[in-house]
């Protein structure tokens, strides 16, 4: 069977009683949860001013998502199609409102009044026909329709997506672009496999500079830019004791692989997200022979 | 659901041309406190529908919001407290929201309103 939830049943059986509780039992689940939303939020720019802002949080299910809306001090509306989700959101007391109601079916808010609106991993759900009378094309369409309606102008959206291939981001973020927004993937840490987080970031009106895409986290020379200009002085070192004691070097390159080839490897690991100990003078520097 | 939210939900009918405001049934009120903050209500008044406001806090039995406002009033103390209390602090547990066009009733069950549409209204 395949792990992706989508393919396995609607959203509103696959998120039944059972599946809800884990949103409240598992610590692995809000904790990514959390950084997602909050990793939105971010993305959502809202002006540095201290007004809560009024936000809407699509596929909001058990409420975690809001909750770190909510500690940001901004008042939320939740949508979710899965009941049992909802429920648990009451239980855990969240301050929003929620709604029952299904993102393919328009959104049904007044024009121009929401500030922002974020959705975690929900988005790709509609991409999938559950129903005889599901046309994905037409409930794309029907969403971002309305929620271009709905937001105020030079709000933004931000959307975290698992897309199942490029085709199925391609769709989205044309539908996306027919409705009227401007905008565009930002990829956190796309060269590692697990830690790779799409967010659709769309912006409400016509292109100006607000509505450039920001940049994703972990590309290439985001990341590790805090250290370069040490780097470059530790390699020029090096070339000198290249230079002044070949032989030595000859005997470190026949035992093991060297500064260079560790250093281009901690590189590439820091491109995929993981965790990797800074560049010293210590560095790949040979033990003392009584080792 | 708070009257925020009442004053942003608009019927979403297939072929409603004005699903806003939706009509209150009322089975179950409640108060909740919510901390009070000026910058966050000064940022909606001017979305606000003010009369479906006005209307909908005196169906669920609050009648001190006056009928007609403007932006001088914001800087008072007592309206900002009516306006906050209304706005954020009335809550319909049970009962019902009901389009005005169609008198489609959307049941209001622990505070969630069912806004999911049949197959024939989308």
């Amino acid at each position: 069977m395949s792990s992706r939830p989508e393919l396995q049943a609607p959203p509103e059986i696959f998120y039944d009683d059972v599946e809800a509780r884990k949103y409240t039992s598992s610590s692995r689940i809000i904790e990514i949860q959390a950084q997602l939303s909050g990793r939105a939020l971010e993305l959502l720019a809202l002006p540095d001013d201290g007004v809560p802002r009024l936000l809407l949080d699509i596929g909001c299910g058990s409420g975690l998502s809001g909750e770190t809306l909510s500690e940001s001090g901004h008042q939320w509306i939740g949508l979710d199609i899965s009941h049992s989700m909802l429920d648990v959101a009451l239980e855990r007391e969240v301050e929003g409102d929620l709604l029952l109601g299904d993102m393919g079916q328009g959104l049904g808010i007044r024009p121009g009044v929401i500030d922002g609106a974020i959705s975690i991993s929900a988005v790709q759900w509609l991409c999938n026909a559950d129903k005889s009378s599901h046309e994905p094309r037409l409930r794309l369409k029907a969403f971002f329709g309305s929620l271009y309606r709905c937001l105020a102008r030079g709000a933004r959206a931000v959307f975290q997506v698992y897309p199942e291939n490029l085709a199925q981001r391609e769709l989205i973020l044309g539908f996306a672009m027919r409705a009227g927004f401007a905008g565009g993937v930002v990829i956190d840490f796309p060269h590692s496999t697990k830690r790779r987080k799409e967010y659709l970031v769309l912006t409400c009106g016509p292109p100006s500079v607000n509505t450039a895409v920001p940049k994703g986290k972990g590309e290439d020379g985001e990341s590790c830019s805090d250290d370069e200009s040490s780097e470059d002085e530790e390699n020029r070192m090096v070339c000198i004791s290249d230079r002044r004691r070949p032989r030595k070097l000859q005997k470190i390159t026949k035992k093991g692989k060297g500064r260079e080839w560790i250093l281009k490897k901690k590189e590439q690991m820091r491109r995929k997200g993981n965790v990797v100990p800074p560049d010293t003078k210590y560095t790949a520097r040979k033990r003392k022979s009584r080792f | 659901m708070r009257l925020l939210t009442h004053n942003m939900l608009s019927s979403n009918i297939k072929g409603v041309t004005n699903g806003f405001p939706l009509r209150l049934e009322i089975e179950k009120a409640v108060e909740k406190q919510v901390d009070f903050n000026v910058d966050f209500l000064k940022n909606m008044f001017v979305k606000i529908e003010w009369k479906a406001l006005v209307d909908a806090s005196r169906a669920m039995g609050y009648v001190d919001l006056p009928d007609q406002t403007e932006p001088s009033m914001l800087d008072s103390d007592e309206f900002l407290k009516k306006f906050h209390h209304a706005l954020l602090e009335l809550h319909l547990e049970e009962g019902a929201l009901i389009c005005p066009e169609t008198d489609r009733r959307f049941p209001v069950n622990k505070g969630i309103p069912n806004m999911l549409l049949h197959e024939d209204e989308v």
